[in-house]
């Protein structure tokens, strides 16, 4: 799970603990290592600790115990406006009384920079998010993707080496929110800035960062890169969190190396890949990704696995369907298949087949 | 004793009788006074043994004298008349007068005489009875100091010592009006007391009196209320605090407060009833007051506050306090010992010379 | 394909003169001003109620007192033939025998009245506004008159001294007219001279313009106390949780539930030289016996009782404000680099404005309406033209000059508001 990354990271969490109210811990024990240049996302469910963790990083909470470093710096004791931060925030938290071009100009002067490179890196900035016409705007006058682009030209307008972000995109329509998912990233990888970012939204965290870092009950649960975090859960909390995701409760009956067999509490064996289960007799919950369960025998392997299935209900979404299937006592098993030419379109109450690679069926723990 | 109980006796009957005619409805009276202590006082000498005799009229006490004039214009505008007899100053009695709003008294008829037959236009102070108005006591403003404020050999005695800051020093509480303060001034600058308002009457005069008032100018606190007064002496935050004498008497011998009246130059008014025109219940009111102005129920009223009674008659029937059991005698403004140097207050001067002499005191305060 | 024809067809559906039609051919304007006109009415029914209210009750004594300033009909109604005989008067010398004979008819016409209509009495207090003892100079020849015998000149004259004066006379013919403008001009403290110009009073007879003068400056003294006490305490409530600010909310509202007199009294107690204060600074050794501070019954008395007063009208806008003003903006402030003071000072206080706004212009209009608490506390040094106001309106009764001095009061509001516009904006009044 997660190693004590510490030493070379840029910005290091070093065993943070955070309490409230002297009772409860939101944060507990904390360890973390994001390393210069990179682009790392803080997912979780509301309370989960995650944006505590970008306000300490920030300097807004100070740590009950441990140690946050910044370039190798502890910035325990500095305060916020000395670390040199930049940050994006819910809100935007753009200053109403103010223009754009005052609000980029703002850490500017506060750095007291003459007027001549204010005026340079102000329109550097505003070019790079494109809105170099709205210097002389006031914040209300703008749509919220342009109030966007304005928080985040002014969070880099000083050309800060770490960049905070807290749940940016959030007030924006979808459409609006994949744009700026993707600019912002290439903002970042252009200026070569580290940057956290927060969020609840599981496809921003998938599509925007090198590595997630998944937060639920004041800890890091799993922290890798999309790829590995979707495929890969190393719990039923991360299976449950990222993406959709079919489960089946049973009894692991047998382990063998790399595979393991589990008797469904319908009766039936399948064959699953063991993640956290260790002995013969523990429950399990078995994990299987809906766009990895296929109906066509002819796209299956040799060693898939095959079960029984009773049609619920079938939705047609355009580029995909997805057919809710009774499978092993399970009413809400989804299959999700792409809307190909030869696809069958099945019909509620018809008894089929369906199958699955036994690599994609992971045995995870059974949650209480 | 006897002659009292008597006196009462015969008031009684002649109320019966003159009631008698009348249906007992239920009536209520709505009386307008000034509150506090001085409503208290016309409570217990007047009103409640009037309504132990009257067992069907109730009477409601209103405190709105202070804004009488204004109250009974309003009234008489809008014809609706609900106060039914108004205690208030002779120079806005005289005011409603001249504007028709309230009754005028022929005096003989409507009054009792004394109880030697004499008629009432003659028994009431000379000058006391207006066209409108029927005088019930006589009060003065007098001039007060705290007795610890100076040293035992070298307490102040007359109005002169209020303008001596030199050997009197501490500060003066006044009231934030010319009256009182402008014939003061000419006095302690050795005016003859029936010369006051001759020379208030000419500019000379007018700077004469403002000329003596800057001399102590800096040593003045103003009161608005009447309250304040007597508070700003027992805080021992003046010396000397002009006031009412019944107030003063109230806080001295009532409260206990430590302090002095001084006499001298004392000035006299007057304060009585007026029926406002149109009122609900004319006819009661008449029989009230009948009885209520009569030289006893004047008299009673010095056992419960220290103005003097403004019938001759009167003074010789004056008792003791009622809770105190003093002599009201000499705590009366009427009293010979204190009577000896009075400023009678001129509601005509006042009527005329008031509005520019109250803008060029306004004047003097803001300087 | 045939819907969509269908739908191009009704849309462009026009009269002969082009205008475009409903479906069913109304015109499209007229069918939209009777759906508007219908919500008009129900909108002008549900604001009616209060609308009556406020005309009945607010707006129509406001226009009653601005009348009553100009309002001057005692003299035109007592002496209608002694004014038509002044008509010609050069105002020089004492009218002749005609105008007295006129005065004499006029006042025994008077005299015939019932006692109610009488116009004398009120012709007097008129005119002794301009001119002292004209009232006895009336009320005492009125009893008189009718004994009077030719020539009435000599009559009126032995009667009373002022008949016999040009100036009684002048003030008679200046004012003999249904509107006067001798109200405002006292309240300016001018007044006519012999020859009918405006010119300053005497100097010792000024009074108003100085007291308006001292009012603003109080007032803005007084606006400016509450906001320095006031702004850090909205800026503590509106930090805490609801809660905690509601429970201190209270005791900010406190003045409000508190009895005027008992206020008053607790201030005395407090302030005066005998007072809490003083004692405690005298017993800690600070100041001697004799340098105690006077707090009171002066400026400094009317100044604090008045800020204590108004606190809370600072107060609740400021929190008001306050509140929606998200701690994002500060932390977005210092995450740019800014101290906390820079932070406060370019980011915070600039959003607090709408509330300092609304908080000074309320302070600053409802102080002028105080007049008891400055008369029992301010001494002769702290007291307003809302003093003036209510003295001639309760006690001299000279509503005339009141209505002329609270009209003046009235436009000075009005232009400082419409000045507040100007500069800030009213539409950025925050109230809560």
């Amino acid at each position: 799970m997660v190693a004590s990354q510490k030493s070379d990271g840029f910005v290091v969490f070093d065993g943070v603990q955070k309490s409230y109210d002297g009772e409860t811990l939101v944060v507990k024990d904390l360890n973390l290592s994001v390393a210069k240049g990179e682009f790392l996302t803080m997912l979780g469910p509301s309370g989960s600790g995650k944006t505590t963790c970008l306000m300490m990083l920030a300097g807004f909470e100070t740590a009950t115990h441990g140690e946050i470093l910044l370039d190798g710096r502890p910035i325990n004791t500095v305060p916020p406006h000395k670390r040199g931060i930049g940050m994006v925030f819910q809100n935007y938290a753009l200053f109403p009384h103010m223009t754009v071009g005052e609000n980029l100009s703002f850490p500017l002067e506060v750095r007291g920079l003459g007027k001549s490179d204010r005026e340079k890196k102000i329109k550097r900035a505003l070019d790079m998010v494109q809105m170099g016409a709205f210097a002389n705007r006031r914040p209300a006058q703008l749509s919220g993707g342009q109030q966007q682009r304005i928080a985040l030209a002014r969070a880099l307008v000083f050309e800060p080496e770490l960049v905070l972000m807290d749940e940016p995109l959030g007030a924006l329509d979808k459409q609006l929110r994949e744009h700026m998912q993707f600019e912002i990233t290439r903002l970042a990888h252009e200026l070569g800035i580290t940057t956290v970012y927060v969020t609840h939204d599981q496809t921003e965290a998938l599509t925007m960062s090198d590595n997630v870092a998944v937060f639920e009950d004041g800890r890091i649960q799993q922290l890798d890169p999309p790829d590995v975090l979707y495929e890969e859960p190393c719990n039923s909390f991360v299976a449950q969190f990222i993406g959709e995701n079919n489960t089946l409760d049973g009894v692991v009956t047998e382990i063998r190396g790399d595979a393991c067999v589990v008797q469904l509490d319908g009766g039936e064996l399948i064959d699953a890949k063991p993640v956290n289960v260790t002995q013969v007799g523990e429950r399990t919950r078995v994990s299987i990704r809906p766009e990895r369960v296929e109906a066509n025998k002819d796209r299956l392997d040799a060693d898939a696995h095959l079960i029984k299935a009773q049609v619920m209900e079938f939705i047609y979404m355009g580029d995909v369907f997805r057919t809710r299937l009774k499978v092993a006592g399970n009413e809400n098993f989804i299959m999700k298949t792409r809307n190909a030419p030869d696809q069958v379109r099945h019909k509620p109450g018809e008894m089929i087949e369906i199958g699955w690679m036994p690599k994609d069926c992971r045995a995870l723990d059974c949650p209480k | 004793m006897s002659t009292k109980l008597k006196l009462i006796g015969l008031s009684s009957v002649a109320s019966v009788l003159a009631l008698s005619a009348a249906a007992q409805n239920p009536v209520s009276l709505t009386i307008v006074s000034w509150g506090g202590a001085y409503t208290a006082s016309q409570q217990r000498a007047y009103h409640a043994p009037f309504m132990e005799l009257n067992p069907h009229v109730t009477i409601a006490n209103d405190d709105g004298s202070a804004n009488a004039l204004a109250g009974l214009r309003a009234q008489a505008q809008a014809g609706n008349v609900t106060w039914d007899l108004v205690d208030m100053l002779p120079s806005d009695a005289q005011l409603a007068c001249d504007e028709g709003i309230i009754l005028q008294i022929d005096h003989d008829a409507m009054l009792a005489p004394a109880p030697d037959g004499t008629p009432a236009s003659e028994d009431f102070l000379p000058g006391s009875l207006g066209e409108c108005f029927i005088p019930q006591i006589v009060y003065s403003t007098v001039l007060t100091f705290r007795p610890g404020a100076f040293p035992a050999d070298a307490q102040p005695a007359s109005i002169a010592d209020l303008f001596d800051v030199e050997n009197f020093p501490g500060r003066r509480a006044l009231q934030d009006r010319p009256g009182t303060n402008l014939e003061w001034a000419l006095y302690a600058d050795g005016v003859d007391p029936d010369d006051i308002y001759e020379v208030l009457a000419t500019p000379e005069g007018v700077d004469r009196a403002f000329a003596k008032l800057d001399t102590i100018k800096d040593h003045i606190i103003f009161w608005t209320e009447g309250a304040q007064a007597p508070q700003l002496l027992a805080d021992g935050e003046v010396a000397f605090a002009t006031g009412y004498n019944g107030r003063m008497f109230d806080a001295i011998e009532v409260e206990g407060m430590d302090a002095e009246i001084i006499w001298d130059g004392q000035v006299v008014e007057w304060d009585g009833w007026v029926v406002p025109a149109d009122g609900p219940n004319v006819d009661l009111v008449m029989e009230y007051l009948y009885w209520a102005t009569d030289t006893q129920r004047l008299a009673d009223q010095a056992k419960f506050i220290s103005f003097g009674p403004a019938r001759a008659s009167s003074a010789g029937v004056v008792g003791q306090h009622a809770d105190l059991g003093i002599d009201m005698a000499p705590h009366m403004p009427t009293n010979p010992d204190n009577y000896f140097a009075p400023i009678v207050l001129d509601n005509d001067f006042w009527a005329d010379y008031g509005d520019e002499l109250r803008e060029r005191f306004a004047n003097w305060m803001l300087q | 394909m045939a819907m969509a024809d269908a739908t191009a067809q009704t849309g462009s559906a026009t009269d002969s003169r082009g205008r475009l039609l409903t479906s069913d051919g109304t015109p499209l304007r007229r069918a939209l001003e009777r759906a508007n006109r219908r919500r008009k009415l129900t909108a002008f029914a549900l604001v009616s109620p209060l609308l009556a209210f406020i005309l009945i009750f607010f707006a129509f004594p406001i226009l009653q007192m601005m009348w009553r300033s100009v309002d001057n009909p005692q003299i035109v109604n007592a002496l209608p033939r002694t004014l038509d005989e002044l008509r010609d008067w050069d105002g020089r010398a004492v009218p002749p025998e005609r105008v007295f004979v006129a005065l004499h008819a006029d006042i025994m016409d008077d005299l015939e009245r019932p006692r109610r209509e009488q116009r004398i009495g009120p012709l007097g207090v008129r005119l002794n506004y301009e001119l002292s003892a004209a009232r006895s100079a009336i009320s005492r020849t009125a009893r008189d008159v009718p004994n009077f015998e030719a020539p009435f000149r000599e009559a009126f004259t032995d009667a009373h001294r002022l008949w016999g004066q040009p100036e009684l006379w002048r003030v008679i013919q200046r004012e003999g007219r249904p509107l006067t403008l001798s109200y405002y001009i006292a309240a300016l403290d001018r007044e006519y001279d012999e020859f009918g110009n405006i010119v300053k009073r005497d100097e010792n007879r000024r009074i108003y313009v100085s007291l308006f003068g001292r009012t603003l400056a109080l007032r803005l003294v007084i606006t400016g106390m509450t906001f320095l006490l006031g702004f850090p305490i909205a800026y503590y409530l509106s930090s805490l949780p609801m809660r905690y600010a509601n429970l201190l909310m209270i005791a900010v509202l406190l003045p409000f539930w508190t009895s005027l007199l008992v206020r008053t009294s607790a201030w005395i107690v407090l302030l005066q030289q005998q007072g809490v204060i003083n004692n405690t600074l005298v017993g800690l050794g600070v100041i001697d016996d004799a340098g105690r501070f006077s707090l009171i019954y002066n400026q400094t008395g009317t100044i604090i009782a008045m800020t204590h007063i108004l606190l809370p009208f600072m107060v609740l806008p400021l929190y008001s404000v306050m509140r929606t003003i998200p701690p994002s903006y500060v932390r977005a402030a210092k995450s740019l680099g800014a101290t906390p003071w820079t932070a406060f000072r370019r980011v915070y206080f600039p959003q607090t404005l709408p509330g300092i706004g609304a908080g000074g212009v309320l302070v600053f209009i409802i102080s002028i309406g105080y007049y008891i608490t400055p008369a029992l506390v301010g001494g002769q040094s702290g007291r307003m033209i809302s003093n003036e106001i209510a003295r001639h309106i309760q006690q001299s009764l000279n509503w005339g000059l009141a209505a002329a001095l609270g009209s003046m009061l009235l436009v000075g509001v009005l232009v400082l508001y419409w000045l507040y516009n100007r500069l800030v904006g009213a539409d950025s009044l925050k109230l809560g």
